[in-house]
């Protein structure tokens, strides 16, 4: 017996609205037979995971915060998928946005820097160079792309280690508080170059409100703007966008700046928002998780709000879980790996028929 | 040989000698009927022509006698007993074979090494050059054993097609269009060998649209329309334009010929353009010369594959010049100017390859119109796209071009190939342009569509512009140019009158025997 892909004639709107949310719905199942073989009630794992976080304000606000990163990522993410491009390197954007930002942090620690023109203009910068270090870092791809035909899925990739290890090394070296009983972190922010919070008492920040505005600003520029619509055709359909008059190596370029500033915005965010202070370590795979939030989110910005939330929803109820059910912390990590195979699964079936053939075989 | 009605199905079995039948046969693909009750019968000895249009359902009935797809319903005869073909290599074992349209050669191997790679795994490829000599020599196709294919013309290539399914010694052996790819002498060279394998009692079943041929190599045709039988005859006794006529269940208007019309002022003047080729096995541009007036139209022909696809890229600043002045479009020296700039001084564009190429399948028909009209139309302001203006563009195209759609603005890959090319060449003709160039204008369009083309391009002429018009189609060309040239390896014949220039002459520069390396001034 042979198994086909026939493709349908017809591509529905509804059936690609639905598949994500059928490929959840596998996922979830195969997450508690998963649970079950390891002898947890799957719905007493469900209750942890999904119900429980979304019943209380702290748990409401530590999704939001949670999102915020993930959701600006995947939507620069967006852009680089949208044109073909497969920029896997956000995590290292990330962290190079969060130490240049972070790092004006630390020159001006102490009121440093302050004497003349006060303090209010640490943040926008603060904010500014973390775009500008995830820009530069996601342009080394997009150049070594576009200049040399290197592939990016290589280089993005392994610039994400030399971004870790160079972090590691300047919080463990240039920028160690000397007061900090030799631990490896930096000194603390200073309250000007820390994301205020929002309500007393929670957790939510300033950078929180950031996503939905840039969630917003990608849709018009992808439904509406003529870059939004070479985007879209650099990837879809290379020949014609350059039969339409398109640089798709200035496509290319302005996709990976994109991506990686959105990335490096992200970093900064985290490091002022949450974490107040360098340490080696300032993200537990945003830049990877923020990849199936793209394709969950149908490499629509709408779509990556919402998917961002739902994955966050699995981070914090991945932690409850270690608490209350004694889980390990990798079962989020392969719970969410299931849900892209599952989301990348039901995008082809929602194009594609399978058809089964008696005898094929040669 | 009988000669029935239109209306009348054939019986093989009624005729006793069929080696190879259909009977009833249907295939279905979801809702749509490709084959609907298709009976047919291929007997010893004769060669018998699949004549239909682009569409017809020619291709999905081979490919069942091939093997290659199951019938939903209806039987396969062999011999008068039914068989199933489970796949190629089972139909292979019975004694059919295939000669594709398009050519499944790998470029970079010998005409051996592709020639083993379909044998069994029984066969040696030592052995194999020797057979291919035999083969060769018996039917006199003059193949090199050890060429890499890459360095053969089509007609070569195809002569390989061949000589791979005349190894299995076939009884049937079924051609899918193999002169769409030759030149009229290639043609002629091709068609001797069929009559010899005709001799040879073997059953061949020739597919074509082309009326000329049938009539010279055929005494039966089953004629499909929209997957139906329409009628069987001989196309001996037929007329090339009563068998038109049951292909296209229709009249054909006939293009109205351009008649006497004032020349403008040069619109488009290449000079001595020399481009090296953009890809391994693709040609270079060698001093390639010609000039398009206002009111001409310029016709290339050529074989698939000698830089039409190169040139049209250079012309369309798809692929940039170093000499700025090898192209000037009304003047302007544009050799090294981006497509969208050569938009702005009123030039338009149809490439080859409508679906990816011309149009992007993935986006909307008013999306499309956005693709080549951003830059000249009006269609954006401040970098923010009016939907609204390039949706009232593209009704226009469809008005005005009879673009058969199923929803106001669908998806172009929705769209069938003769509408799609209906919807880009109209994109281009509504923009009024002074010089359009146009590579392939009715490749694979049924001939109402053609017509439709053809008399729009005639009539853009008629206002004034210019035309240049690649094409591998040598009756289009005759039908609507003012002046053919032919380009062979990247070198640009000499212009010739299309009224006083004869399809031999063509040919033989087609084939690369014109006088020596001489070019249009």
């Amino acid at each position: 017996m042979r198994i086909d892909l026939e493709a349908r004639a017809q591509r529905s709107t509804l059936r690609e609205i639905l598949a994500p949310v059928g490929a959840m719905i596998v996922a979830i199942l195969i997450g508690g037979i998963v649970v079950s073989l390891m002898g947890i009630s799957p719905l007493a794992a469900f209750n942890v995971y999904f119900v429980e976080p979304l019943s209380q304000s702290y748990s409401l606000q530590a999704i939001a915060v949670k999102a915020t990163p993930l959701v600006l990522i995947a939507v620069g993410l967006t852009f680089c998928y949208r044109a073909n491009l497969w920029n896997i390197g956000a995590e290292g954007q990330f962290i190079a946005g969060g130490a240049l930002g972070g790092w004006l942090g630390l020159l001006t620690n102490g009121g440093a820097m302050q004497e003349t023109l006060g303090g209010w203009w640490i943040l926008p910068a603060m904010l500014i160079m973390g775009v500008v270090g995830g820009m530069l870092y996601g342009l080394i791809p997009a150049l070594l792309r576009v200049k040399l035909n290197v592939s990016e899925i290589l280089t993005s990739l392994m610039l994400v280690y030399v971004a870790q290890l160079g972090l590691d090394w300047l919080v463990r070296g240039p920028w160690k508080d000397p007061a900090g009983h030799n631990l490896p972190v930096s000194v603390n922010f200073d309250p000007e170059a820390t994301l205020p919070i929002l309500f007393d008492g929670g957790s939510l920040h300033l950078g929180v409100l950031l996503a939905p505005i840039v969630v917003v600003i990608a849709w018009i520029v992808f439904s509406r703007t003529l870059f939004g619509f070479q985007v879209r055709l650099v990837g879809s359909s290379p020949k014609a966008a350059r039969f339409g008059g398109f640089n798709d190596s200035r496509i290319a370029i302005a996709a990976f700046a994109i991506s990686g500033g959105l990335a490096g915005l992200a970093g900064v965010i985290e490091v002022s928002g949450k974490i107040g202070q360098l340490i080696p370590s300032i993200s537990p795979g945003y830049g990877f998780s923020a990849i199936i939030v793209a394709f969950l989110g149908r490499l629509n910005p709408i779509g990556a709000l919402i998917a961002g939330l739902v994955l966050a929803l699995t981070f914090i109820g991945g932690e409850d879980a270690q608490i209350a059910l004694h889980l390990p912390g990798d079962t989020t990590l392969a719970f969410q790996g299931v849900l892209l195979i599952c989301v990348l699964a039901a995008d082809v079936l929602a194009r594609y028929r399978l058809s089964f053939r008696m005898g094929g075989a040669a | 040989m009988d000669q029935t009605t239109p209306s009348a199905d054939r019986q093989p079995g009624a005729q006793g000698a069929a080696l190879l039948a259909v009977r009833g046969i249907t295939k279905r693909f979801g809702a749509f009927t490709a084959n609907e009750n298709v009976t047919l019968g291929l007997s010893s000895g004769e060669i018998h022509a699949l004549l239909g249009e682009n569409g017809a359902g020619k291709s999905t009935l081979v490919k069942m006698l091939y093997g290659l797809l199951a019938p939903t319903e209806g039987d396969i005869l062999w011999n008068d007993s039914p068989i199933k073909l489970a796949n190629p290599n089972a139909a292979r074992a019975l004694g059919i074979g295939m000669v594709f349209q398009h050519f499944s050669l790998f470029d970079n191997l010998t005409v051996a090494e592709n020639i083993a790679l379909v044998m069994p795994k029984s066969e040696r490829l030592e052995d194999v050059p020797a057979k291919i000599d035999q083969i060769s020599r018996a039917y006199g196709m003059g193949l090199e054993p050890n060429r890499p294919v890459w360095s053969l013309s089509a007609g070569e290539r195809q002569r390989i097609e061949i000589a791979r399914a005349l190894l299995q010694d076939p009884k049937v052996l079924i051609l899918d269009e193999p002169t769409s790819v030759l030149t009229p002498q290639e043609a002629e060279k091709l068609f001797e060998t069929l009559d010899r394998l005709k001799a040879e009692g073997r059953a061949l079943l020739y597919i074509s649209h082309h009326l000329e041929e049938v009539k010279r190599l055929c005494e039966r045709a089953t004629i499909l329309r929209r997957g139906k039988v329409v009628g069987t005859c001989d196309p001996q006794v037929e007329t090339a334009r009563s068998m038109a006529a049951l292909m296209v269940g229709a009249q054909i208007a006939e293009v109205r010929a351009s008649g006497q019309h004032e020349l403008g002022k040069d619109r488009l003047v290449v000079a001595n353009l020399n481009a090296p080729s953009p890809t391994l096995h693709g040609v270079a541009m060698k001093n390639v010369s010609l000039t398009v007036k206002g009111g001409e139209v310029f016709g290339i022909a050529g074989v698939a594959g000698n830089g039409q696809s190169e040139l049209f890229a250079n012309l369309s600043g798809e692929s940039l010049v170093d000499d700025a002045n090898a192209i000037r479009i009304d003047g302007a020296p544009v050799g090294a100017w981006t497509i969208s700039d050569r938009r702005k001084l009123n030039a338009g564009f149809v490439p080859e390859e409508r679906n990816g190429h011309a149009a992007a399948p993935d986006f909307s028909l008013s999306d499309n119109i956005v693709l080549t009209g951003h830059g000249s139309d009006g269609l954006t302001r401040a970098g923010f796209i009016n939907g609204a203006k390039a949706l009232e563009k593209s009704q226009k195209v469809i008005a005005a071009f009879d673009v058969r759609t199923g929803s106001p603005d669908p998806l172009a890959r929705t769209l069938s190939g003769g509408n799609l090319q209906k919807f880009v060449v109209g994109r281009e003709i509504l923009r009024e342009p002074a010089l359009l160039i146009i590579n392939q204008p009715t490749w694979g369009v049924d001939a109402l569509a053609a017509a439709t083309i053809r008399q729009a391009l005639l009539d853009l002429c008629a206002r004034g512009a210019a035309l240049l018009i690649i094409s591998q189609d040598l009756d289009e060309l005759f039908e609507i140019s003012d002046r053919i040239a032919v380009i062979h390896t990247g070198t640009l014949s000499e212009a010739l009158p299309a009224r006083s220039a004869t399809r031999e002459q063509i040919g033989l520069l087609m084939a690369g025997m014109g006088e020596g390396d001489s070019h249009a001034h």
